[in-house]
Order: structure tokens, then C-alpha cells, then sequence
């Protein structure tokens, strides 16, 4: 097997500990040097039947369940490269560019990816991958809406296209939403293209203090009677001490004075207003367990606080919230360490309820360990098993990592 | 319009036997008034807006409920008996093209608003809801459904689901994918499937993205919550006139390297310009090569800067007049003469088609100069309407169909424009869809795999080929047996390391 797969194209070794997913260590580990090779190693590993994941920057490998098997971990890190279109607010890049550094290409010519990323290091593929979407996504969505087109290696090792390099195509089937968010299990990305916009000329971040939940509810009802036209709009729930809405408004400096003034007097009390994102906007600790819950945007206030509540009163542990509220998303950022038990019953709890959804993004060792459930109930699985089949009928794409088992 | 198709001989459209099997079982799901099998009623959905094909129903099915149109599924799944869904018939790709020996599903008759929840910014709303009514129920609460096919007055939500339709403003405001957030479908094997909800976002695979835009190949959609969008604060229409549509072209990437965003950016050349004052007086500059209409929404204070803005860069680029519109009938003025013009088209051409293609929009001055040229060397006249602001044309070739042959040399034209589109890299369908119009030409945009890949998928919900079958992708059937187009054999495939499967 070893033999099979070595070739020129990609410098092949053992797996270490340092390259494990979930504490799975694979038995090798591979670097395409391009597409083309990345295609001849999924073929070979189709010809020996082997278990595939992959990797980015690394920053995800503790997200998802852990692989049932895992033969060859593919390192996507060679496929680097930006073909930036700036004239038609487009660019085309491979999975293993750092999104630091397409955001730096992008910032000179003016322009940007309107994603805030969730983890620190990572790349176009593995925030393909994982699809996490951080706070501004009001105005242009969350990155599933800005993916125009991509390419994938499938399972037997053909490269696969869909969507383009226009904004506007209809052509065939966006199989891009199906990978985002995929973790993988359907193919191995190898280039995302996406839509860009221009870089704002200003930023102003309104931001008051919500001493309580009625309050944060009052603040949010008189924020979207307003047409002031956020890019974020998040209610932060700290493990200790009162929580704080935070307000993200982009545009000139002119029309930002207005907007500003709406804006505190919606979040109404004492505001604070900077003309900067924070240095950690959007990044969620990197240690520790986390939650997703999906909701309808107008349960997630009493929902942030309620499930903060049960962890300290039934475990005496603590969370933090961050919810984008007209998104409907919060994410749970358990310490790291925090008993199995409240973690379970914070997700068992904000899985009750209709509308509801929630996932154990990232769970410790030892949570694994006691069989919580990551994913819960997901509508459509049969229809996502019946995705699985076709596309992988071999099941040995990242096997396990995802909802249902698939 | 267009071609005009031969009927089929009356004893050639008799509903098929098997199928009339079938009849007394529709009638008992969906009632008597809910099946038509009288020829002269099935063939008034012969064609959707696409009218040069056509093709008479079998049966036609109406059903007023998700049970229904989950019994109605299942008979045709339980039977093999193909079933093409419709929603108000104004697609333009042919999508809803009925099959002679399968079932029509009607949705027009599920036509309730179900709820607006302004609390969570949405609406619930049944699949046969016109567009625009959405936008009307909303209003009171200060919101509007954002995509807005130029067909918003009677189009259906569950067609617009199907096709992810778009219109002028969806440039700011994106397609209809990225305002559904949930939909209850029934598969083509006839399961009623819940896909995300009130919560924007679901987990697990993104089945609701990837069922947006699939013209009803992956099943039907029965109940559609779509995201409601905060009316703007101001809302100010420009109207710039240009001696050359260079110039015009010229000012739309100034306007976006700007940094500026607006709502619409639509062109038309003088052609088109004639075309719609002719129809509706819609008093556009006189002397006019190319007409711009930009529309910009916002925070007031925003809007206004931009207004500045937009109305330099235009003069920059050469206008010789830029006209501004806030109120809404002066707005709507403006609109009016951009809106009609594709009918208007019919005031100065017997007849014409309608193509719909797209390419990056720095090669849209590039990619008008060649559709001259293509006009030029055919004698085929050639109005344009587009998006400029994404790169979307909606060249009309003119044609009389009196005239033999012409309607063959406009289809030429109209083919070469969008082998113009693929060659510039952008794309055979900007909104109107594949369908069966289109469905042969999937292959110069997408490599084998790539197709192989799409059908795929497509089996994971359709393994017996039943909902819609010959739209979408292409088909021996549809397009005969495939000539050579392949650039190559794959070298996985040379190489005997891959199988295509």
C-alpha cells in the first residue's frame, strides 16, 4: 500500500500524534503538491479502499466525532494560491490558502471576504469544511452564501466542478452548499471561488451593557424597528456579570453619524462606541467545549441565559454565549475541563423545543468519552445518507465524523 | 413568440392508458375539481413562459394540500409514472414542460400566506403564493421579500424556490437561496421532509441550499418560510444617459470599484430604449446609445452620499444626463420603461428571443462589441437589457417569423451569444434556469465528471427518474447520443487509476 501510494507529487510519511483528528492518529500522511496529485492519491487510496480525511490549518481536526478509521490524513497546505479577479469582486482560491493571508491579498485592492472567521490559522477549505460562520453575515450571509463555485476530488479520485466564477449562474446544481459544512464527507475541496465586496470605508461598534433579559429583548424589538442596517448584531452572555449587545455598523463616516445615533438610542442606557473591531472579534476559544444552537432569532436571548443558568445552578459550571441574534446561531464556550454531564444537559436542553437545533461542535476527550450525542436529531438524515451513499459508497471519506455516523 | 410549434394531432395527446389507470385515484386525492383530463384544459399547460416547446400533459393534478401532493407522488412513485411540477408557468427555461405520459403537479391552487412573524423576520407562506403578495402581506410590518423577479406580480414562491430566481436588486440583496430558510418538501418518492425552519440555518448537509435552484428534480416543495427584510430607509433612482454604450460600461465599473453597492444596476441600449418608448412613453433621454438605471437604498445619510457619487462618476464616464428619482411615482416611472422592456421588444420585431447568459462584468463592453459584431455579420437585429452590475444579459434577437428561415438564423445568434458567455468564462444561465431549453448546452459548461457528479446527486433523491425528468441535465433522449465535446479522456481515467462510474 505504502508503495502505491508514493509518488513525486506529494511527500508522504507516518502519522504522529500531533496529526491526530479527535485523538485519532492516522497511518500516513500525505501532501499533494497540486490538484492533479491530490486526484492520483484519492485514486490510489480508492484502489486500496482507504479511510481519507482532510486537513487545513489544523484549527478544526478537534470538531466533529472522531473518524471511525483513518488511513491517510491528506494535508492540503500545498494547495495555495489566489487568483484574485478585483475588477468583478471575485477570487478563486485553493483550499489550503490561510485565510490570514487572502484577507491580506484582498485588504490591498480595497476588497474582502464578508466572513469573520471562528477559529485563529485556518484555511479557505477547512472554513469550508466545518462552515462556522462568525457575527457579520446580516448583509452578505454567512459563507455559504458567498461561495460562487467549487472544486472537489471525490472519493475515486475525479475532480468535480460546480458553480463558476460569475455572481450570478443558475447552471446545474450547487453542490458547493453541500461541502460546506460537510466536514469533508463528501469530497476533498481542492478550490473554492467566492464573492467579494468592497472593504467599508468606516466601522463604528455601538455596544451597551444588558443588565437583564427583558432588557436585551427591548433593546433588540427597538433595534429592528430601525432601519439602521447592521452587519452584526450579537448578544454577548460572559459566564459572570451582566451581558452586553454589541452592534456592528459599516459605511462612510457621513452616513455613519446618523446611523450611530439611532443605534444608541435602540440599545438605549450608557453606549460605548469605537470606531474598531475588538482583536478577537468573532474568535471562538480555541480550548474546551462548544456549542451550536440554531433557533429562531427571537427565543435566543431567554435561550442564552436560561441554558447559562442550568450549567451554574445544576453543575456549577460556567458558559459564556455569544449569540448572533437575527441569525438565529449561539455558540456555547464551555472552560476546558467542564464535567460531561453539563455539557449533555445544556444540549439536551436546547435541544427541546421545536425549531430547535443543537450540536456539540467540539467535545473534550473525556465528553467523548461518556457517549454524549454531538449531533442530536437531524431532519433530512435519510436524505443525508442517501447523499453519503451516492457520492461516497464506500464510506471512507472521514468516516464517522458526521451527523448520523455518516 | 419565438417558434411557433406544431400541435400534435389530437389522437397523439390521448392520455396514455396507463396513466388514465391512475385517474380515479387523482380525483379521490385531490378531488373532482382537482384533476383535468379534458384535452382542451390539459392543453392550456402545454408551455410555461417558454412557449416555443411544448408538450400536452397527461393528467393534470391540483392538489390544495402537502398530504396531497404527498399522495399524488407516492401514486406516481408506486407506478413509475413521471411528474413535472408547476408553479404559475412563467419560467422561462421550459422547466416546467409537462410530460405527455406523466402527471402535471399544479401547485397554483396552495396559495395561502400562513403566517408573518415579524419577530423573527420571516414568513411562512404555501409553495403557489405569488411573489409580490409576500412583499404586500409584510409591508404593514415595515419589511418586503427581497428577490424580485421582474414576474413578482404572479410568479410563485415555489417556482422561484425551484429555480432560485433572482431579479433586478438581488446585485445587493442575493438570490432567493439566501432568503429561504425553511421548506417542507415531498421527495420524489413521495417522504414529506422537513429542512431547516424559522431558525436561519440548519445542521447537517445544506440539503435546503442544494434544493433551491434544483427545478424540481429533488422533489416539490410544499410550505416555504422566507427571510423578510427591513424596508429601506430611502430608496433614490438614477436614470443616465450615454452617447456610447462603452461609456455606459465605463460608468458601471467606476460606480463598483467605488466601493459603492447598489440595490440595481441595469443597462439598455438604444434598441431596447426605442423598444420601450415606443410601448410606454417611459420618457427616457432622447439621443440615448445607452441608458443606465441605478438604484441605490439605505440609511438615508448613506444613500444621499451615494447619490452624489454615483451622479459624478457617471458624468466622469460621459453621461450627458443623469436624471434622480425618490418619490415612488417618479421611481416607478423609471422602472416602468426598464421593466416593460422585453415586451416592448414585440412593438418593434414580429417576434424574438429572449437568451439569458452571463459573464464576468469587466468583459461586458468586450462582450457587447462581439454581439454587435454577431448582429452585424447575420442581419439579425439584437436589442440588449441587462444587469450590468453582475454581468447578466438578456440579449433580445429580434426575428419575423413570416420570413422563412429566420427563426432558425435568430436561434444561431442567440446559441452564438452564449457560446460568447462560456468563452468570456461566465455562464449559460444567469436566472432563468437549465430546464429543457438549455439542458443539451449543460456540456460545454461542465465537464463530464462534473455532470456525472451533478446526476449523482440527483439520484440520491430520485433513483427511479420520476420528478422531472429531461430537464436539467442533458439526456439521449433529450439531446441524441452526445457528439465528441470532451476536450480529452481524463487521465485518471487514461491512466486506468479511475473509474467513471
Amino acid at each position: 500500500m505504502r508503495r502505491d501510494l508514493d509518488a513525486k507529487e506529494h511527500t508522504l510519511r507516518e502519522g504522529t500524534p500531533d496529526d491526530a483528528v479527535c485523538g485519532v492518529v492516522p497511518a500516513h500522511v500525505a501532501c499533494p503538491a497540486g490538484t492533479g496529485a491530490l486526484a492520483s492519491l484519492m485514486t490510489a487510496a480508492h484502489r486500496n479502499g482507504l479511510s481519507v480525511t482532510a486537513r487545513g490549518g489544523g484549527t478544526g481536526l478537534a470538531w466533529g466525532a472522531p473518524p471511525r478509521s483513518l488511513d491517510l490524513l491528506v494535508d492540503t497546505s500545498a494547495l495555495s494560491w489566489i487568483d484574485h479577479d478585483a475588477g468583478d469582486l471575485v477570487v478563486e482560491a485553493g483550499a489550503g490558502t490561510p485565510l490570514a493571508e487572502l484577507g491580506r491579498v484582498l485588504a490591498a485592492a480595497g476588497q474582502r471576504l464578508s466572513y469573520d472567521p471562528v477559529r485563529l490559522g485556518g484555511t479557505v477549505g477547512g472554513a469550508l469544511a466545518t462552515g462556522a460562520s462568525g457575527p457579520r453575515r446580516l448583509l452578505a450571509g454567512a459563507l455559504r452564501d458567498l461561495v460562487i463555485g467549487m472544486s472537489v476530488v471525490r472519493a475515486d479520485g475525479a475532480v468535480a466542478r460546480s458553480g463558476g466564477r460569475v455572481v450570478k449562474n443558475v447552471a446545474g446544481y450547487d453542490l458547493a452548499k453541500l461541502h460546506t459544512g460537510g466536514y469533508g464527507t463528501l469530497g476533498v475541496i481542492t478550490a473554492a471561488a467566492f464573492r467579494l465586496h468592497p472593504l467599508p470605508a468606516a466601522v463604528r461598534v455601538v455596544s451597551a451593557e444588558m443588565p437583564s433579559d427583558s432588557r436585551a429583548k427591548r433593546a433588540l424589538a427597538a433595534l429592528r424597528g430601525t432601519a439602521v442596517v447592521p452587519s452584526a448584531v450579537e448578544l454577548d452572555r460572559p459566564a459572570e456579570g451582566p451581558g452586553r449587545l454589541v452592534v456592528v455598523l459599516e459605511g462612510t463616516p457621513e452616513g455613519l453619524v446618523s446611523r450611530v445615533g439611532e443605534t444608541s438610542r435602540a440599545l438605549g442606557g450608557e453606549t460605548e462606541v469605537a470606531e474598531e473591531l475588538p482583536g478577537d472579534w468573532g474568535v471562538l476559544p480555541a480550548e474546551g467545549c462548544l456549542i451550536r444552537v440554531l433557533a429562531p432569532p427571537a427565543e435566543l436571548p431567554d435561550l442564552a441565559s436560561g441554558l447559562g443558568r442550568l450549567a451554574r445552578d445544576g453543575f456549577g459550571a460556567s458558559v459564556r454565549g455569544t449569540a448572533s441574534v437575527p441569525a438565529g446561531c449561539l455558540y456555547l464556550a464551555f472552560p476546558p475541563g467542564t464535567s460531561a454531564g453539563a455539557v449533555a444537559a445544556v444540549l439536551e436542553r436546547a435541544r427541546a423545543g421545536t425549531g430547535r437545533s443543537a450540536v456539540l461542535l467540539r467535545a473534550e476527550p473525556h465528553v467523548l468519552a461518556a457517549g454524549v450525542d454531538l449531533w442530536g436529531e437531524v431532519p433530512g438524515l435519510s436524505l443525508m445518507r442517501a447523499v453519503k451513499d451516492s457520492l461516497d459508497p464506500g464510506h471512507r471519506l472521514s468516516p464517522g465524523r458526521f451527523a448520523g455516523g455518516i | 413568440m419565438a417558434t411557433t410549434a406544431r400541435r400534435t394531432p389530437d389522437d397523439l395527446v390521448r392520455t396514455p392508458a396507463a396513466l388514465a389507470a391512475l385517474v380515479p385515484r387523482l380525483r379521490r386525492i385531490c378531488g373532482e375539481d382537482g384533476v383535468l383530463t379534458d384535452l382542451s384544459q390539459r392543453r392550456t399547460y402545454e408551455s410555461d413562459g417558454l412557449t416555443r416547446h411544448r408538450s400536452t400533459p397527461g393528467v393534470v393534478a391540483m392538489p390544495t394540500t402537502t398530504a396531497q401532493v404527498r399522495d399524488v407522488i407516492s401514486l406516481c412513485a408506486e407506478h413509475g409514472v413521471p411528474y413535472v411540477p408547476r408553479g404559475a408557468g412563467t419560467g422561462l427555461s421550459a422547466g416546467a414542460l409537462p410530460h405527455a405520459e406523466g402527471v402535471l403537479l399544479v401547485t397554483s391552487r396552495m396559495r395561502r400566506i400562513l403566517e408573518i412573524d415579524p419577530e423573527n423576520e420571516c414568513a411562512v407562506v404555501e409553495p403557489g403564493v405569488a411573489n409580490l403578495d409576500i412583499t404586500r402581506a409584510a409591508e404593514p410590518y415595515g419589511y418586503h421579500y427581497a428577490p424580485d423577479p421582474s414576474s413578482q406580480q404572479v410568479c410563485s414562491v415555489g417556482g422561484n424556490v425551484a429555480e432560485n430566481s433572482g431579479g433586478a436588486h438581488c446585485l445587493k440583496y442575493g438570490f432567493t437561496a439566501g432568503h429561504v430558510r425553511g421548506l417542507e418538501i415531498v421527495t420524489p418518492s413521495g417522504e414529506v421532509v422537513e429542512l431547516g425552519g424559522k431558525a436561519p440555518g440548519a445542521h447537517g448537509y445544506d440539503l435546503l441550499g442544494a434544493f433551491v435552484g434544483s427545478e424540481g428534480t429533488l422533489g416539490v416543495a410544499t410550505r416555504v418560510t422566507v427571510s423578510l427584510t427591513r424596508s429601506p430607509q430611502r430608496t433614490v433612482t438614477l436614470l443616465s444617459a450615454f452617447t456610447s454604450l462603452d461609456a455606459g460600461g465605463e460608468a458601471v465599473g467606476a460606480i463598483i470599484a467605488a466601493g459603492v453597492l447598489p440595490s440595481a444596476v441595469e443597462m439598455m441600449d438604444a434598441l431596447a430604449v426605442e423598444a420601450a418608448e415606443a410601448a410606454v412613453a417611459c420618457d427616457y433621454p432622447a439621443g440615448a446609445e445607452a441608458v443606465l438605471v441605478v438604484e441605490l437604498d439605505g440609511p438615508a445619510a448613506e444613500v444621499d452620499a451615494q447619490v452624489r457619487r454615483v451622479t459624478e462618476l457617471c458624468a466622469a464616464s460621459g453621461s450627458f444626463g443623469t436624471r434622480t428619482a425618490s418619490g415612488a411615482e417618479e421611481r416607478a416611472l423609471i422602472w416602468k420603461g426598464r421593466k416593460s422592456a422585453f415586451a416592448a421588444v414585440g412593438r418593434i420585431s414580429p417576434a424574438y428571443i429572449v437568451q439569458d447568459g452571463v459573464v464576468p462584468r469587466t468583459a461586458l463592453a468586450e462582450m457587447l462589441g462581439r454581439i454587435a459584431s454577431l448582429s452585424a455579420e447575420s442581419g439579425i437585429r439584437v436589442a440588449n437589457v441587462f444587469h450590468a452590475g453582475d454581468g447578466n444579459l438578456h440579449p433580445l434577437v429580434l426575428f419575423d417569423d413570416a420570413e422563412p428561415g429566420a427563426a432558425e438564423r435568430a436561434e444561431e445568434v442567440s446559441g452564438a451569444i452564449l457560446d460568447l458567455c462560456i468563452e468570456h468564462g461566465g455562464s449559460i444561465t444567469g436566472e432563468h434556469g437549465v430546464g429543457v431549453d438549455k439542458a443539451c448546452k449543460m456540456p460545454r459548461m461542465y465537464d463530464d465528471t462534473s455532470l456525472e457528479t451533478f446526476d449523482l446527486f440527483r439520484r440520491a433523491f430520485d433513483p427511479e427518474g420520476i420528478a422531472n425528468p429531461d430537464k436539467l441535465l442533458p439526456t439521449p433522449r433529450l439531446c441524441g447520443e452526445r457528439p465528441e465535446v470532451r476536450t480529452g479522456v481524463h487521465p485518471l481515467v487514461a491512466s486506468g487509476d479511475a473509474e467513471q462510474f
